[in-house]
């Protein structure tokens, strides 16, 4: 929080803000002193906040609507589509809504990895935002469900059975999640109920993750440690404020393509098609957004040990804090991690795109190998880059390398010949 | 904003990847021109009138299209039927409504409230009639097939004497655009099959768009209005960040740094 005081300057102000802070914290929230050598991956944060507040209001309003029962959930989809006044562009938005989410969070999280926002002071963030992550992955999957389509129920069936994989007590597990002894009605509600709660709960933890925020502050691209407020920051208010909003505004652009020009091009088509238990579709595809941890799930031939893994990559990144052992931040002055990070990039990509692919021969291959660097980069990469890695020198301030004349200058004009 | 011509791009090549990943499978389809494409795309009127009428000849016997009513057919971004007409059509289905206040079922025409009468009482009766295959319901069936459009297209105009070597069972028919190339389904169309009210030729291939036009119409009924309001949404967000963006040179020009 800001050190200095803040008195409301009007009687009412002052009598209201003694017994409820809340002007206080508006005033925090315009002042808060922010680096300001941010660049535009820094954007994200308030296009995320944008994204969460969007999937609530169409969802509350799609909620009016539809019909969680399994006899009428899908039709009451296309009633929303056909006759609920612009039910076609809530759902729409909502659906890729969902992705535009999982994009600008994919987005967030490796733009942490690059500047080492996970570290020190900043852990707590970092695990708020990777349970926050995983609720996301929660809730988008149930939402899924919820059409009721041929993938909604083959997804649903193939996520829950993973359970199954649990010793003892997977089977019982599994039923008790179903309700029943296959994917049905008990199902849907259930998983509707809980998409309906999820949201609300990332709200809550994104309150927590901006406070944990708020107490270190921001890191930044060079990511070192700055004095607040001083030269190099700027209040966050008009400044980080229109240019959040710009970064929105093109986000906004991208969104606003996919939902009026190709509104189903990140679903699938099987999605139209009504759920039957009868008829097992040729391939069960996950959304694009979860497709590489379907890959690293099909890599390992044993059913619980690929649950494992597949759970492990995504918690591995909650204990990254202690896993990178570098003392310096940001990648700009870490010539072996930056590499190490663009592999690292490419691997989730493979894993991506052999998630969406058959499970079988090359592909199966390739999987297997990225599943295992995966790991890899973790778990040995990072802990030994930190001893290993010779840095380049940092500068004492993000403004230095303009005022000229330090010691540091050279690098300085390294670092930005890198930017370029 | 050199970095965010990065981002911009990186955020392109990515969807590239995403959108190639998913149409993996790609068979190459017959191509027409599709007027309801691309910004501006609008369905042709006289197609969807068409359309309707090879649909209700041919496809409705034993397809059904359950989740679309008669108004529809009059409604703007449609066939827009003059309301005359959709009342005629109504009018020559009958529907079963009840119980009235003797407590019997009754039959009467349709109204323009009614949804589209299916061929069969329900999916048993649909498979029984055909073999053990059900006619999908064609509601949204473009929407539920991996090609869309340009696949209908192409199935309708796909079928073909089986290659030899490959043996068809009875009432199976060999169609190289279906999956796995076997089809339950007889080939539907003919030439001059149908006789068009407004005098259009009506070859395999003519009926084909049409009807597949009518299809799309039938899974996004309100495709129009999308691209319409996409196009102006669109400029108005491109024309609020150009302001938003000298709005923000302007307030940064106080601080020394690069935005």
């Amino acid at each position: 929080m800001s050190d200095h005081e803040y008195t409301p300057t009007s009687k009412v102000g002052k009598w209201f803000n003694d017994r409820l802070p809340l002007l206080t914290l508006a005033n925090h929230l315009t002042d808060y002193p922010t680096p300001k050598n941010l660049n535009y991956w820094w954007t994200f944060g308030g296009i995320l906040t944008f994204c969460l507040i969007t999937q609530i209001v169409t969802g509350l309003t799609l909620a009016m609507h539809y019909i969680a029962h399994a006899d009428m959930a899908f039709e009451s989809v296309e009633h929303i589509m056909r006759d609920v006044n612009y039910g076609w562009l809530i759902r729409y938005i909502h659906a890729n809504g969902a992705s535009m989410f999982f994009l600008a969070v994919y987005i967030h999280i490796f733009r942490s990895l690059f500047y080492g926002s996970y570290k020190s002071p900043r852990e707590i963030i970092w695990i708020i935002g990777i349970i926050i992550y995983l609720l996301m992955m929660a809730a988008a999957f149930m939402g899924y469900v919820l059409p009721w389509g041929q993938m909604s129920f083959w997804g649903a069936t193939v996520i829950t059975n993973l359970f199954s994989a649990i010793p003892l007590v997977g089977e019982g597990i599994v039923t008790w999640l179903w309700g029943g002894y296959s994917v049905d009605n008990p199902t849907l509600t259930r998983f509707f109920t809980l998409h309906y709660l999820i949201p609300f709960l990332i709200l809550g933890l994104v309150v927590l993750h901006i406070w944990a925020l708020h107490v270190p502050g921001n890191n930044n691209p060079v990511g070192i440690d700055i004095k607040k407020p001083s030269k190099d920051t700027v209040p966050f208010h008009p400044y980080i404020v229109i240019k959040d909003g710009f970064a929105l505004l093109m986000f906004m652009i991208v969104f606003a393509f996919f939902v009026f020009y190709s509104p189903n091009i990140l679903g699938h088509a099987d999605n139209y098609i009504e759920a039957n238990p009868m008829v097992t579709p040729a391939h069960i595809v996950p959304e694009w957004y979860l497709l590489p941890f379907y890959a690293i799930l099909r890599s390992v031939p044993d059913k619980l040990l690929g649950v494992v893994a597949m759970l492990s990559a995504i918690l591995i990144l909650a204990v990254l804090p202690w896993l990178d052992t570098s003392k310096i931040r940001s990648a700009v002055f870490r010539p072996l991690y930056k590499q190490f990070y663009w592999i690292l990039v490419a691997d989730v990509l493979i894993l991506g795109y052999m998630g969406a692919m058959p499970a079988e021969g090359l592909y199966l291959l390739i999987a297997r190998v990225a599943t295992a660097y995966y790991f890899l980069h973790f778990l040995v990469i990072l802990p030994v880059l930190g001893f290993k890695e010779k840095t380049l020198p940092i500068p004492l301030s993000i403004t230095e390398p303009v005022l000229g004349g330090s010691t540091n200058l050279a690098m300085a004009k390294n670092k930005e010949s890198l930017d370029k | 904003m050199k970095n965010l011509i990065k981002l911009f791009s990186i955020l392109v090549l990515f969807f590239f990847t995403v959108t190639q990943s998913q149409s993996a499978e790609k068979v190459d389809y017959l191509k027409t021109d599709w007027s309801f494409k691309g910004l501006f795309g609008k369905f042709d009127r006289g197609s969807l009138q068409r359309g309707y009428q090879v649909y209700t000849e041919v496809c409705a016997s034993c397809h059904s299209m359950k989740y679309l009513s008669y108004r529809n057919l009059g409604e703007k971004g449609g066939p827009e039927f003059s309301q005359a007409e959709v009342k005629a059509i109504a009018a020559s289905f009958e529907v079963i409504d009840g119980p009235n206040a003797d407590g019997e079922m009754f039959e009467r025409p349709a109204k323009l409230s009614d949804k589209f009468v299916m061929p069969y009482d329900n999916v048993k009766a649909a498979q029984a009639a055909n073999g053990g295959a059900y006619p999908p319901d064609m509601s949204v069936l473009v929407k539920a097939r991996g090609g869309g459009v340009d696949y209908i297209y192409s199935l309708l105009q796909g079928y073909e004497d089986a290659p030899s070597g490959m043996t068809l069972d009875e009432g199976v028919h060999y169609n190289k655009y279906m999956y796995g190339n076997k089809i339950r389904m007889s080939a539907p169309l003919s030439d001059d099959l149908i006789e068009y009210g407004d005098g259009t030729k009506a070859t395999v291939e003519q009926m084909s768009k049409d009807v597949t036009t009518f299809l799309m119409w039938a899974a996004e009924p309100h495709l129009e209005t999308r691209h319409q309001m996409g196009f102006k949404a669109i400029i108005y967000l491109i024309i609020l960040t150009i302001l938003v963006y000298f709005s923000m040179k302007k307030i940064w020009s106080r601080v020394e740094s690069e935005v």
